[in-house]
């Protein structure tokens, strides 16, 4: 499909790619964010990629003060431009990385129902769980929240109706075919299947957010007293 | 001089132009909910416009000044006073030594800025001063202010002498022009526009609609006729924007604001214009509201028109308070 670009709002312009969850789609849409991030454009203040479709904040003021015409326009020939010329950037960070997650039931609070559910044991949902590398798509809802993709389709269960008040930090869940950490506290609606002990957004850190849109990422069973030892280090 | 908080208000920030560089990691660029308000607080005491400003929901905090310095307040009219008396808004005043302030009552606005001269002794969080209280970062140890917090501000350009009397310089900003008169809200139409219904379109810029009591920094919850969609499949979650409008599985729409999360799977159906913004942070629960969609182009020059009033303004007191610390001395 050929791109389209179209404006949000008047000081921000989204580039469609698709209108489905597919790792080329996602691939095109992270190869435009490199591209856009090593070109380093002054005018540009945010990128943010998603599913299938990347949105650039810009800086309306500076467009206008240099350039005298519509900070649309001038975005959006920019970005026609780079799309035409373009060739498929590699990302500048770690892309694997594999994360620790304890499944005991004391933090899987969903497990149980998801077993009931799916006719599964639970040592079969972990290991399911565990099996696939997973793709991160994109980053939204929290900081460092990742919508990561796809977890097999035994697996895959829709988002609560009601939402938990408290899904507390580190959490992994799945909604839909999708599977993501909690980086915060937080309400949620996510089904909870177990915890990890690295911390996933670290406020006091230069870069905060442990994933970002691209990675791709392995969980690894840990023990309860893995869990606990690995907490303690951190 | 400290800041010193007496009484903690319903919901006090420290905020600037936003947090920008960082929404591609989930958070929020957040910042002053009327930009144009926080911008001119600064300028009256001769601060960037991008330096810290305190946000205020009524009924806000008592503050203390221990040593005299220069402030000012826009925005909400939240009747000022400092030691019992009256002042003005959107004014640069001197106040002197172990002055207090607070604010009486609500007469007009949701958010009032109050800006203090000088360096302030807070530390940036990814290159920002606003408080994202969701990460607990930023601003004054990243949260609201409470009772007995307290502010180091180093002050600048002025040099002052006297400490026993408050003064009002004769500096102000008036700036009513800046947004259109009315409840009109202008906004342009987003890619998913085109899902809502005919008659719903017709609802959207024909009938009023009211800000819900449940309505935050996050967004505004609205109150008024529902929309129908004619398309009903779920859409892929992708970026929102500040005065982004998205359309809720009942037919509500919810706008959202400073706060607003980084991404959305609701279906964006407008966008509020920039230079509409700082009007509608200025809305409460139960203001009422109408739509009216306008062009890319009007947009445009609207909030090219805004920025440039608001440059004039920025010249016309710096000219002013030079000329004042030039000729007195306080």
């Amino acid at each position: 499909m050929q791109p389209t670009i179209v404006p949000l709002g008047d000081s921000a312009l989204t580039v469609i790619f698709g209108t489905s969850i597919d790792e080329e789609t996602n691939d095109t849409v992270h190869s435009l964010f490199n591209l856009l991030q090593n070109a380093d454009i002054p005018e540009i203040i945010d990128i943010l990629p998603a599913y299938a479709s990347l949105t650039i904040i810009y800086n309306f003021e500076m467009i206008y003060s240099d350039h005298h015409c519509s900070p649309y326009k001038y975005m959006q020939n920019k970005v026609q431009t780079i799309l035409k010329d373009r060739v498929a950037q590699e990302s500048n960070f770690i892309t694997d990385i594999d994360i620790p997650v304890s499944y005991d039931e004391s933090f899987g609070t969903d497990l149980s129902a998801i077993a009931r559910e799916k006719q599964l044991s639970i040592s079969e949902i972990v290991q399911l769980h565990c099996a696939a590398t997973y793709k991160v798509y994109m980053i939204g809802f929290l900081p460092g929240f990742s919508y990561m993709g796809k977890v097999d389709k035994k697996l895959a269960t829709p988002r609560k109706a009601v939402p938990d008040p408290l899904i507390s930090a580190g959490s992994v869940g799945i909604a839909g075919e999708q599977t993501g950490i909690y980086p915060l506290d937080s309400p949620g609606g996510w089904n909870i299947i177990g915890r990890t002990p690295v911390k996933i957004f670290d406020k006091l850190a230069a870069s905060p957010c442990l994933l970002r849109a691209g990675m791709k990422v392995r969980f690894q069973p840990i023990l309860l007293d893995e869990y606990h030892q690995i907490k303690n280090t951190q | 001089v400290s800041v010193v908080v007496l009484k903690k208000g319903l919901l006090d920030t420290i905020q600037d132009n936003g947090r920008y560089g960082y929404q591609h990691i989930g958070i929020n660029p957040g910042g002053s909910m009327d930009k144009v308000s926080a911008s001119i607080a600064n300028m009256l005491v001769l601060n960037n416009t991008n330096e810290p400003i305190i946000e205020l929901h009524f009924p806000a905090a008592v503050f203390q000044f221990t040593e005299p310095c220069v402030i000012a307040i826009t925005g909400a009219n939240f009747g000022p006073e400092i030691d019992g008396k009256l002042i003005p808004m959107n004014t640069s005043l001197l106040v002197a030594r172990n002055s207090t302030l607070q604010f009486k009552r609500a007469l007009e606005g949701a958010r009032s800025y109050l800006a203090i001269n000088g360096k302030w002794d807070i530390k940036k969080w990814l290159s920002s001063y606003s408080t994202n209280t969701k990460a607990s970062a930023g601003g004054y140890k990243g949260r609201a202010l409470i009772k007995d917090d307290f502010i180091e501000i180093r002050h600048q350009h002025f040099n002052i002498h006297k400490e026993n009397k408050a003064v009002v310089l004769p500096v102000a900003a008036g700036y009513t022009d800046l947004s259109t008169p009315g409840n009109a809200i202008r906004v342009i139409t987003n890619n998913e526009y085109q899902r809502l219904a005919d008659e719903s379109k017709n609802v959207l810029v024909s009938t009023p609609f009211l800000i819900n009591l449940n309505s935050d920094r996050m967004g505004y919850r609205l109150k008024g006729k529902f929309l129908n969609s004619v398309v009903n499949d779920e859409l892929l979650s992708s970026a929102v924007t500040r005065g982004t409008i998205q359309l809720l599985p009942s037919g509500e729409m919810i706008i959202l604001m400073a706060d607003h999360q980084t991404t959305g799977g609701y279906p964006k159906i407008a966008n509020v214009i920039s230079a509409d913004l700082p009007k509608l942070a200025q809305m409460k629960p139960n203001d009422s509201m109408e739509f009216k969609i306008v062009e890319l182009k009007e947009a445009e020059d609207a909030y090219i028109k805004q920025q440039q009033q608001l440059n004039r303004i920025e010249e016309k007191i710096k000219q002013e308070l030079t000329n004042i610390l030039a000729n007195e001395s306080y």
